[in-house]
């Protein structure tokens, strides 16, 4: 399976050392190197899911308990868990960490996944989620310590747009 | 049996707990017992109470945290059972009220009142400790033997459809949520006193 693993070592990597102790994950293609080191890894707690708007509730329960977390997602599951985004993180002023595996745009072979690529960008600008995207590997380690910075320090959930050039190996 | 007699007979032991609450009834009626900075009311996000709970059980594991849910939330988010059945902290009570209603919205029945059994499913999803009970009296027995039972417990509590008549308090989200995570880091730092530099 060509989704490349020392990427997605250096993504762990950075969320570790960002300080992050929970990840909460529901399994997607581009995410099994990131899930398999959450797994591997004592000093994490990684809680799987059955819908990706739990992982919002179990975020805000860890920020009250004072530990930092990260929500591991397809944009898909993105879609899926706005109603807790909005209705939980927004109202109760909760940072979260949000890695969103960025399907269904440029190089998409998988027609399935193809609406939701459109509709992804849109969505979070509309939502107000300040967002990046993680393409390259040079950048990201410092992309996601300046996002788990903001979320912090604004209190409010900040995305990082996992793109196909950092996960993917063709 | 009435929630609010629920509530009250259980308060006191909801002093050493933190305790998270769905919107509407349960929140008022815990709230006009009187509130505590232990207490947070997650007055919206249907279904995230028991996530809510999770997170802060496994990120607390010397605190006793307890979830009073209900049925309307909990059919929303069924999946969060199993969620909590996979990782079976054993410092979470999960209390779900079932009023077979969704009282706060004109009273529209859930499909606990056509049979849906929120027991069953607990059980089947592999929550350890699961119940049903119909009078105040064996509430409040489920209540202290799950809290003193180091063991994930889901209890299912058939109230009565009734409720306040507003839903309202003059406590604000955002004043309950900082409160609330301000108290939960100083009991952990009365638990660890830090050290002197």
């Amino acid at each position: 399976m060509p989704v490349s693993e020392n990427n997605s070592r250096l993504i762990y990597q950075a969320l570790k050392a960002c300080g992050v102790r929970l990840l909460s994950a529901l399994p997607e293609t581009w995410l099994v190197h990131l899930i398999r080191m959450a797994e591997d890894d004592p000093e994490m707690l990684l809680v799987r899911l059955a819908k990706e708007e739990e992982g919002v509730g179990i975020s805000a329960g860890a920020h009250l308990a004072g530990v930092k977390s990260a929500m591991l997602m397809q944009n898909h599951g993105f879609l899926a868990a706005i109603n807790g985004i909005v209705s939980f993180a927004h109202l109760y002023k909760i940072p979260l960490l949000m890695l969103i595996s960025y399907r269904g745009t440029f190089g998409e072979r998988d027609p399935w996944q193809t609406e939701g690529g459109n509709v992804t960008e849109p969505l979070l600008r509309a939502l107000g989620i300040p967002y990046l995207f993680l393409a390259d590997p040079v950048t990201a380690e410092k992309r996601i310590r300046q996002a788990q910075t903001l979320a912090e320090s604004s209190l409010q959930p900040v995305a990082l747009l996992l793109m196909r050039d950092l996960m993917w190996e063709e | 049996m009435q929630r609010v007699d629920c509530l009250k007979s259980v308060y006191a032991e909801l002093e050493d707990c933190l305790v998270v609450t769905i919107m509407g009834a349960v929140a008022a009626e815990l709230q006009s017992i009187g509130h505590r900075p232990n207490f947070f009311y997650l007055e919206h996000a249907m279904g995230l109470a028991s996530s809510t709970g999770l997170g802060l059980a496994l990120c607390l594991p010397e605190e006793k945290v307890v979830v009073l849910d209900g049925d309307g939330s909990l059919l929303m988010n069924l999946g969060s059972l199993s969620t909590m059945a996979r990782y079976k902290p054993r410092n979470l009570v999960h209390i779900v009220f079932d009023n077979e209603s969704l009282l706060s919205v004109g009273g529209f029945p859930t499909a606990t009142s056509a049979g849906t059994d929120l027991e069953g499913i607990a059980q089947a999803c592999g929550i350890p400790r699961s119940t049903t009970v119909r009078c105040l009296e064996d509430f409040t027995v489920a209540v202290s033997e799950a809290l003193g039972a180091d063991e994930l417990s889901t209890i299912i509590a058939k109230v009565e459809a009734t409720g306040p008549r507003v839903y309202v308090t003059d406590l604000t989200m955002l004043e309950n949520r900082f409160e609330f995570s301000r108290c939960v880091r100083d009991r952990a730092s009365r638990r660890a006193p830090e050290q002197p530099r």
